[in-house]
């Protein structure tokens, strides 16, 4: 299986102070597609993924990217080699126009970054592939406009242009509709729906209206562990699935 | 290497600042910052006809020193609280050149600021990997141990007494008046303060504004963030060390004072006075700040730290933005309502 999976994990664990936050997870992530992370809140989902991105190193365990090890690697080299992610609570450069946000993703590849001695206005070679992008997610508009003026919805949607202007492999998406009213969530969809072609995203996702939109893959974690695992219409009628977030509800109560 | 668990935003000390991105001029429009230049300009090159000209090559030094933090502080997050470490060794280095190779002055001072710069590799290689306050105490310790080195070696650098009678040469020209050498150290102040506007408006700049606002958002677009921190860390100190190169070549002697923690203080005084991420702010600061305490040590003033001190902590409650923010500020302001 971990020759077909872009990007697994074997074995993966991390503990905080004694406490295992992601304990012993296998995954794997099918190529070209939509591999949806749920379960109730604790449950190691963005632990998970910030072991994915190399942002946290993992206690133990293994990461591949395409069959190529990639454990302990740092966050920007997870980067180089085709994995974008965004993030839960909206991580953007506040004062950075939508526009720049975008060309500082698309020149990260080339080097262009470490030429302290040429204009910033080199970087208007990345201004029609900007544009473009900032169209599809639908800032055209907004380009221009500093990114702590955007409304909440834009800013998720700028997290989403700039992770697509890495061209990665594989797309790591954490709570992409988190907060959003419903005409963003539709919008949201929408868009991943598009953006999904030809690469793989994985997503942490609590709506399960949108998992079962667009996931054709989900995985349920709970306490940092692999509950389930299957298509979604088999996930949602797993009684421990069911119990699990029932349980989760209870709790909160 | 890297045990980096944030992927919260980042802890600066600059992070409270409000300023404009790319330095409050950026702002404004072409002709203003033409007009500004040509002021600029206009003032350097009467200065030592109003002021002392020994008083004008310090501020032209401290111009230097406060844009090198700058860049730091305001342009990359990074709070040194070290800085004297390049200007100080710069000055040994620029100073020992001067005496043992009798080169030209602006070589000498090209040469100390090379060594600052190459003792600021392995000073930020371990500074960087720390933020916040952490930085600058790891900067500061730094700065105490290359003082600490310079006092007991005195064989080089003189202990106590320091470097005295340094020459200042340059291809037989007689510069012993401080006014002509003004005007012969004025070009190497532009081409350096030209250097530092280009680094803030570079693609490397970019990044640099980028990580200081995101550093964790700046390494998931794969910007190896640590080596931006460290490049940017190695041109301040190269800058730093120019400013320090020059002011050995104004006093034509080097004292332990240009490595002590105070001389890192006053820069970034300076800094904050002009106003943090503003670049051209510390150039005001240090004109400022450098006049006052002439003014002051004239006057028979006694206690100039307790004036500084009193401003510093003004311009931190009542206008954070320093002077050059605050007038672009208010200008900002004013073109708004105008329209």
């Amino acid at each position: 299986m971990t020759g077909q999976a872009i990007l697994s994990a074997r074995g993966l664990t991390r503990d905080f102070r004694g406490f295992r936050a992601v304990d012993t997870v296998d995954l794997d992530v099918a190529p070209d597609s939509v591999h949806a992370l749920v379960g109730p809140n604790g449950a190691g989902k963005t632990t998970l993924f910030n072991l994915l991105t190399g942002f946290l190193r993992p206690t133990d365990g293994r990461i591949e990217l395409a069959g190529r090890d990639v454990t302990g690697l740092p966050p920007e080299q997870v980067a180089r080699l085709g994995v974008a992610r965004s993030f839960q609570i909206t991580s953007l450069f506040p004062q950075l126009s939508a526009r720049e946000h975008v060309e500082l993703a698309l020149q990260s590849p080339s080097g262009l970054g470490w030429q302290f001695w040429r204009s910033a206005k080199l970087m208007r070679r990345y201004a029609d592939r900007a544009a473009e992008l900032l169209d599809m997610v639908g800032l055209a508009e907004l380009a221009d406009a500093p990114a702590e003026a955007l409304a909440y919805g834009r800013k998720r949607a700028l997290e989403l242009a700039i992770a697509l202007a890495l061209d990665p492999k594989v797309l790591l998406l954490d709570e992409p509709t988190a907060g959003m009213g419903l005409e963003d969530v539709d919008r949201t969809v929408d868009l991943i729906g598009r953006i999904r072609a030809g690469r793989t995203v994985v997503m942490v996702e609590h709506n399960m209206s949108v998992v079962g939109r667009l996931a054709d893959t989900v995985t349920v974690l709970q306490a940092g562990r692999v509950l389930v695992e299957g298509p979604y219409e088999q996930v949602r009628a797993d009684e421990r699935v069911i119990t699990a977030y029932l349980g989760a509800a209870d709790a909160a109560h | 290497m890297s045990e980096t668990s944030t992927v919260q935003p980042a802890e600066s000390p600059a992070a409270a600042v409000p300023r404009s991105a790319l330095g409050a001029v950026g702002a404004a429009p072409g002709w203003v910052r033409y007009a500004l230049l040509l002021v600029g300009l206009a003032v350097a090159l009467w200065l030592p006809n109003g002021l002392y000209p020994a008083i004008a090559v310090d501020i032209l030094c401290w111009a230097l020193f406060a844009v090198a933090i700058d860049l730091l502080l305001g342009f990359t997050g990074l709070m040194s609280f070290g800085h004297a470490a390049f200007w100080g060794t710069s000055a040994y280095a620029t100073g020992l050149v001067a005496i043992h190779a009798g080169v030209p002055f602006p070589v000498a001072v090209l040469a100390g600021a090379l060594v600052a710069a190459v003792l600021a590799v392995p000073i930020g290689y371990l500074a960087v990997k720390r933020t916040g306050i952490y930085f600058a105490m790891v900067t500061l310790a730094f700065a105490q141990m290359i003082y600490y080195i310079a006092n007991k070696w005195g064989s080089v650098t003189g202990g106590e007494n320091g470097l005295q009678s340094v020459p200042r040469e340059l291809f037989g020209l007689d510069l012993s008046d401080e006014y002509y050498f003004y005007y012969a150290a004025l070009p190497i102040v532009i081409l350096g303060l030209a250097a530092a506007w280009r680094i803030v408006h570079s693609p490397f700049g970019r990044v640099l504004v980028g990580i200081r606002d995101n550093p964790a958002r700046a390494r998931a677009l794969g910007y190896p963030v640590h080596r931006y921190k460290l490049t940017a860390f190695v041109l301040s100190a190269f800058l730093a060390g120019l400013g320090g190169g020059l002011f050995v070549m104004g006093h034509r002697f080097v004292s332990l004072d240009a490595l002590h923690w105070t001389t890192s203080g006053k820069a970034v005084i300076v800094v904050v006075l002009g106003g943090i991420g503003t670049l051209w702010g510390g150039v005001l600061g240090a004109a400022i700040l450098v006049r006052l305490e002439d003014w002051l040590s004239y006057s028979g003033f006694e206690t100039i730290g307790l004036v500084t001190g009193g401003i510093f902590v003004l311009v931190v409650l009542l206008f954070r933005r320093g002077i050059w923010g605050s007038v672009a500020a208010l200008a900002q302001r004013w073109r708004v309502r105008r329209r």
